[in-house]
């Protein structure tokens, strides 16, 4: 898994977490939208199915998401090393910042300019979601597929609009992909099960 | 028990329960942290979750070096961030190993299909929402045409045009801090917003 790789992606996986999580507000999707953008679209080092996949894992394992898809990401780049490498890269900007803000707690709230440039950060993170999702639902609309297109539908509307929680609707899709399965399995395997019947 | 000790399993609590990320953990720190081990008070509580707001990194990683360093200091906050990320680490190195060494399997294929576009959605829907805050500092319930930033909504619109028309070239982080200076800048220009 990690054949190719050198010592000089530990860097690059360190240096990418870092920066991804020292500019990051917002919740867990916003930075793997950036990851995506990063890992799939600028290095080039994860195709876009996995990525997805990675998110799925990364929403349904406990702990925070950024962390969760750090451990992911750095494990399929270079191993365990890699995992460690990545959470660290994760995690050391926001303890440092908050350390900081430890000690200056009251200048830093009562900062305008701060308040100012963190408040229209947003409208740049905002933008950078919106393009991520942009590819992504053209590639699942690019499936052709009705039920996949539908699905999406389905789940951005009850994400949306109807507080359904992600964690919610992330086990309804594997409930429906595991009764695919089951579906479309004794297609497959239909003969054989019809001669051990007899 | 020593302080260092409790914080530890504390936050190791925190983050072996916290299933679906971000908001879901706060909660579970306030069952901690407040309630059950009274380290902080409510007050000190909701500034805790007030800064995590304005501050890059996920909630419970900023809480945990908060706490930590309010209470124990330094090597506090690492051991409290240790032992939310534990947790983490074991199950999702677990899930990965399992994830690669199956997934070309037709059967996980198919499992799989059914997840990627609800992933999608819910970034969708996570791009949504951080847009209206942006937008109109308000969720979809709350938006008000009125309450429409211009300087926000040029930011984005410019940001989105740039990422969609130059795709190799212009980098996310790039995108992100430019519009802090742009935008700051053109506040400064029109007055600062109230």
């Amino acid at each position: 898994m990690n054949g190719k790789r050198d010592k000089k992606d530990l860097w690059i996986l360190f240096k990418t977490m870092f920066v991804l999580s020292a500019c990051t507000f917002g919740g867990g999707f916003v930075i793997v939208s950036l990851m995506k953008k990063k890992f799939v679209e600028e290095l080039g080092w994860i195709d876009e199915n996995e990525m997805l996949d990675i998110t799925a894992i990364t929403q349904s394992s406990p702990g925070p998401l950024p962390v969760n898809a750090s451990v992911i990401i750095g494990y399929r780049i270079y191993g365990v090393l890699g995992a460690l490498t990545a959470v660290l890269g994760t995690i050391i900007p926001p303890m440092a910042i908050i350390s900081l803000i430890c000690v200056f707690y009251t200048q830093f709230r009562e900062n305008p300019y701060i308040a100012t440039a963190l408040q229209v950060m947003r409208a740049g993170v905002a933008a950078v979601i919106v393009d991520v999702t942009w590819s992504l639902a053209k590639n699942v609309y690019g499936m052709k597929s009705v039920f996949y297109t539908g699905l999406m539908a389905v789940a951005f509307v009850g994400a949306c609009f109807l507080n359904v929680s992600a964690m919610v609707i992330i086990l309804t899709c594997l409930a429906i992909g595991v009764i695919n399965v089951i579906i479309t399995l004794p297609a497959v395997r239909g003969g054989k099960r019809h001669e051990s019947a007899c | 028990m020593s302080l260092l000790v409790k914080l530890f399993f504390a936050f190791m609590q925190v983050g072996l329960f916290s299933v679906g990320g971000g908001y879901a953990a706060i909660p579970l720190i306030q069952a901690q942290i407040v309630n059950i081990h009274e380290l902080m008070t409510m007050e000190e509580f909701t500034d805790l979750i007030t800064i995590a707001e304005m501050t890059p990194g996920p909630i419970s990683i900023n809480s945990s070096t908060f706490v930590g360093t309010r209470l124990a200091g330094f090597g506090g906050a690492a051991l409290c961030t240790l032992g939310c990320i534990i947790p983490s680490f074991v199950i999702c190195l677990t899930l990965a190993h399992f994830y690669y060494k199956y997934r070309s399997f037709s059967g996980v294929q198919t499992v799989l299909a059914a997840l990627r576009p609800a992933v999608v959605a819910l970034i969708g829907s996570a791009g949504l929402s951080i847009l209206l805050l942006a937008l109109f500092n308000s969720d979809l319930n709350g938006v008000r045409f009125s309450n429409l930033r211009i300087i926000e909504l040029v930011i984005f619109l410019l940001g989105l045009f740039l990422l969609r028309k130059y795709k190799d070239k212009v980098g996310a982080i790039r995108i992100i801090l430019g519009s802090g200076v742009v935008g700051t800048a053109a506040y400064l220009i029109c007055g600062m917003p109230v």
